[in-house]
């Protein structure tokens, strides 16, 4: 069995994920290796942004966990729960309230603000790496600001597609300097990024990577001249249940009629815009 | 070419070692057995290497694998270091620095900007599973080019200009013939269209027929675009066919040199005798 730590790692392994932290926030961008911990969780399911989480937190935090937009998902239940059993710290869903914000594949619809941490989970923290096999390559790359390759997969994307068909984790240019993969966050979060007041740490466990855009940083998503970059739209398409229509929505089928709707991703944000609505409707 | 004019390209004592050396090799070629220390087992690739080249001149470098012929080419294209020597280009600088000491960042952009690198293995030259404009667009990317539209323009030229039927650029170099895909490598070579040209064995492998279209393409480029080359082949046949001057290595180092013509009516050194009645 392991010692009773608060937050589960011990001192040091914190200390030292803190001062990756340190070192990442000091270069926006770059990706800083870290020695990732065990955690009792599988690896590719969290532990960077985990580790980061467990690092930072602090008695009086409050803590958010999502999962694809939901604070209520197995994976987002599951990780609140060990930092909560080994921190006693309260939770919340709502957006505003929460000082640290686990997430995946997601930045909240509701604007964040300055102090809040925004800590994302991250599989694959290389932009360059479907260009380029090797680490050892890489990380000259990077060095010497060499991102011809992320361009080229850009540009293989308009040949094959008509336009570019990252999906999701758009490569994103930070401060002038790094190519940054965001995760696969939708291109929908992409602006989300730049200029946010508050501070965003990524944390890569299976690769061992911490990188971080911090508070007021300029984050560009690469995109060509003549080929803008573009968010996903969801053009006359709203949600079914609020009526929002600046929201990432998602698609999904009326079993009972199989008909396609549209509802808002972001789950808590939906719960309050609703609850919203009954609060004036009650008056 | 006029005797008095300036090469484009200077390479001086230029040399590539592929170990440490010891006591028994350092600085003693005599006791190197054909580029290679019995001792310590230090190859010595290429050793004391000078040329030049002429604008507009086909420079043919002749020798079997192992003669250290595309060592050179590769320390030429920045892909391998050079131990030593010195690499002038009139075109950077006026010649005056030596590139082989440039950072690499210089080296990437003589790379791009005055170099086209044809690769007798395709795989080594271009992305086997991206489309062939953006395998040629990879050249003017690392240019600086952020415009879609002008980088698939002067793609679709070029790949006419190859004989590459545009119905096929949106299809990677997996899909082609290697013929072909020597083809999209010379349209990518000639991208930023370079002073210079680099030809490592690019028909060795290839069926005759394909071989003659391929050594008529690049003669047709030559002619019409005044490029410089290199080219580097074990088959004395390709050089007989397209370059100016000869040169012969055999174990790292050039043994004989001079016109293509000279070279083949009167060869002096025996390896280059018998490469030419090998030929007869
Ligand atoms: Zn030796």
């Amino acid at each position: 069995m392991h010692e009773r730590h608060f937050a589960f790692l011990d001192e040091s392994s914190k200390k030292e994920i803190r001062r990756a932290v340190l070192k990442a926030v000091a270069i926006p961008g770059y990706q800083v290796p870290f020695a990732s911990r065990e955690l009792p969780i599988a690896r590719g399911w969290g532990t960077g942004g985990l580790q980061i989480t467990l690092s930072l937190v602090g008695k009086d935090d409050i803590i958010k966990v999502i999962d694809q937009g939901s604070d209520e998902s197995v994976n987002a239940v599951s990780l609140r729960n060990l930092i909560q059993e080994t921190t006693d710290v309260a939770s919340t869903i709502h957006t505003t309230e929460a000082t640290l914000i686990q997430t995946r594949h997601r930045v909240p619809e509701q604007p964040l603000k300055e102090g809040q941490i925004l800590i994302l989970q991250v599989p694959l923290p290389e932009p360059l790496r479907n260009v380029e096999p090797s680490e050892y390559k890489t990380k000259k790359l990077h060095a010497e600001a060499d991102y011809s390759g992320a361009w080229l997969k850009l540009f293989e994307d308009i040949m094959c597609y008509g336009q570019a068909a990252t999906g999701a984790d758009h490569p994103v240019f930070v401060n002038d300097r790094y190519v940054m993969a965001p995760t696969p966050i939708p291109r929908f979060d992409n602006p989300k990024l730049d200029h946010n007041p508050a501070l965003m740490l990524f944390g890569a466990g299976r690769e061992k990577k911490i990188y971080a855009v911090p508070p007021y940083t300029k984050v560009v998503s690469l995109a060509f001249d003549d080929y803008p970059f573009q968010r996903e739209r969801f053009v006359g398409k709203k949600c079914r249940l609020t009526g929002l229509e600046n929201v990432y929505l998602d698609e999904l089928i009326d079993e009972a009629t199989g008909e396609v709707y549209y509802q808002t991703n972001d789950s808590s944000y939906l719960l309050e815009f609703l609850n919203r609505d009954e609060g004036a409707g009650t008056v | 070419m006029s005797e008095q004019q300036k090469p484009i390209l200077i390479l001086k004592d230029f040399n590539k070692t592929f170990g440490k050396g010891c006591a028994h090799c350092d600085g003693k070629p005599e006791n190197r057995r054909q580029g290679y220390c019995p001792k310590c087992r230090t190859v010595y690739a290429c050793q004391d290497i000078s040329l030049s080249l002429y604008q507009g001149e086909i420079v043919g470098i002749v020798g079997e694998s192992g003669s250290g012929k595309s060592t050179l080419m590769q320390a030429l294209y920045f892909d391998s270091e050079a131990t030593s020597g010195e690499y002038f280009l009139e075109a950077y600088h006026s010649g005056e620095e030596n590139l082989f000491l440039s950072s690499s960042q210089q080296q990437k952009w003589v790379r791009n900007m005055l170099l086209g690198m044809v690769y007798q293995n395709p795989m080594m030259g271009l992305k086997m599973n991206f489309s062939a404009q953006s395998n040629i667009a990879e050249k003017m990317i690392a240019a600086g080019n952020r415009q879609v539209h002008s980088m698939v323009e002067r793609g679709d030229t070029l790949l006419e200009q190859v004989h590459i039927p545009l119905i096929r650029r949106k299809d990677s170099p997996s899909h082609f013939s290697g013929g072909m895909q020597q083809r999209v490598q010379i349209a990518k070579a000639l991208a930023n269209e370079p002073p210079i040209l680099l030809l490592d064995e690019v028909t060795t492998g290839l069926d005759l027929s394909v071989q003659a279209d391929v050594l008529e393409l690049i003669q047709k480029i030559q002619r019409e675009r005044k490029n410089s080359i290199l080219l580097v082949s074990h088959d004395l046949s390709v050089v007989r066919m397209l370059a100016d001057r000869t040169i012969v290595m055999l174990n790292g180092r050039i043994i004989e040199e001079g016109l293509t013509d000279q070279v083949l009516e009167d060869p002096q050194h025996p390896y280059t005798q018998q490469l030419v009645y090998s030929l007869l």
